[in-house]
């Protein structure tokens, strides 16, 4: 049953993912891949379109993968299962336990899940990456190199530190894609 | 103002921010701020940022953490639902119409050039963020070898093609918080009484 496996599935992300926007990602692949949902070159066009639409990444990326796997039905039981988690967590500490945040056992669970997320994060971008640039994403697969994939990351890289150099500030996440965009149709087309 | 007049606000209030905050969580915090503290005078300061500290450390998108705690503190339940359908209402209806052509746009060999390139840019954006929060994090033997072990174990088993969930990795480093935690409590105790019987023996010797 589709509809409840969409909800479940995202459910689970709600409730797991901490840290905000990319802090799911790691679990949000799992899922999508895992369930044959999607390719990761699917993932990441739909990440890139979560990210350059308004509203909360994981919001965006739920009602696009369940639209895509059972319509509107499935955007809305996606999303509903994504934002519920979070939803009944924030009201049990506004109605009921204002400090729970301040226990010293619920600190420390959370001191100790954030380095975990960090590293989710980082391994999920290292796997992607070598999926991407060299089409490796298990021991033995024969590395198919793509040398343009390298390059436009190369120019991400160069810009992002000329701009921060140039306007203090970083290379804002949509025109990041706007120019990746660019590259792609430069060097793909 | 009437409870009615005051739900269809927030309704709107967030509804607004829902749709023209791009990039999530921090964007939309700031916007909030904006609407909630300096122009509306609903909330305070402190309790904005109190409310941002809890948004932050409980699960799922900030944005709608915020929303919930935000119409909480305004309406009650009613409240919070009417914010959170508010923030999500945007989301849900742009990329709904999106996902409706998105494959026959990604069909176009333009737009498909465009996306491959797009990728790569997807992937240094979750990096960034990955390096950003390896930046901010306090950094102890504790954290450092927790994260390590992290990366590296999902690294190989994706590699390997071992399929371990992400779940047991977030479960079992919060675990293992609570272990350290309880460990520092135990000992601490611990010290207290032997510091509580050498302070006793002080005092016998004197006597």
């Amino acid at each position: 049953m589709i509809y409840l496996e969409l909800f479940l599935s995202f459910l689970k992300i709600g409730a797991v993912s901490f840290g905000g926007g990319y802090g799911m990602i790691a679990m949000i692949r799992e899922v999508v891949l895992q369930n044959g949902w999607m390719t990761e070159a699917e993932l990441l066009n739909f990440i890139a379109v979560a990210e350059s639409t308004p509203g909360p990444i994981a919001v965006n990326m739920a009602t696009f993968v369940g639209a895509n796997e059972a319509g509107l039905g499935g955007a809305l039981l996606a999303t509903l299962g994504v934002v519920l988690p979070s939803f009944v967590v924030i009201l049990v500490i506004a109605a009921l336990i204002r400090n729970l945040l301040r226990l010293g056992g619920v600190r420390a669970f959370l001191g100790g899940l954030r380095p975990v997320i960090v590293g989710l994060i980082l391994a999920t971008a290292v796997t992607m990456l070598l999926g991407k640039l060299l089409t490796v994403s298990h021991i033995g697969d024969t590395p198919v190199p793509d040398l343009a994939a390298l390059l436009i990351l190369l120019i991400l890289t160069a810009a992002f530190f000329a701009f921060k150099k140039w306007r203090g500030k970083p290379l804002s996440p949509i025109l990041t894609i706007l120019l990746a965009g660019a590259l792609g149709i430069a060097f793909y087309l | 103002m009437s409870k009615n007049k005051l739900l269809a606000r927030l309704f709107f209030t967030m509804l607004k921010i829902g749709l023209f905050t791009f990039g999530g969580g921090y964007a939309m915090i700031a916007l909030l701020e904006n609407e909630f503290v300096s122009e509306k005078k609903w909330i305070d300061h402190d309790e904005f940022m109190d409310m941002v500290a809890i948004a932050e450390s409980t699960p799922g998108p900030i944005a709608i953490n915020a929303a919930t705690w935000i119409g909480h503190r305004m309406a009650g339940f009613f409240g919070s639902l009417v914010a959170t359908l508010g923030m999500c209402i945007p989301s849900i209806t742009v990329i709904f119409v999106i996902s409706l052509f998105f494959e026959a746009f990604l069909s176009l060999r333009v737009v498909a050039a465009a996306f491959r390139g797009i990728q790569v840019a997807v992937i240094f954006l979750i990096f960034s963020a990955g390096l950003r929060m390896l930046r901010k994090m306090k950094k102890t033997p504790f954290t450092v070898t927790v994260l390590a072990v992290t990366a590296v174990g999902m690294l190989c088993c994706s590699l390997l093609a071992i399929e371990i969930s992400a779940l047991y990795y977030i479960l079992a480093g919060g675990l293992l918080g609570v272990g350290g935690y309880v460990c520092t409590a135990w000992r601490a105790q611990k010290g207290n009484h032997r510091q509580v019987n050498a302070r006793k023996g002080d005092g016998n010797d004197l006597s």
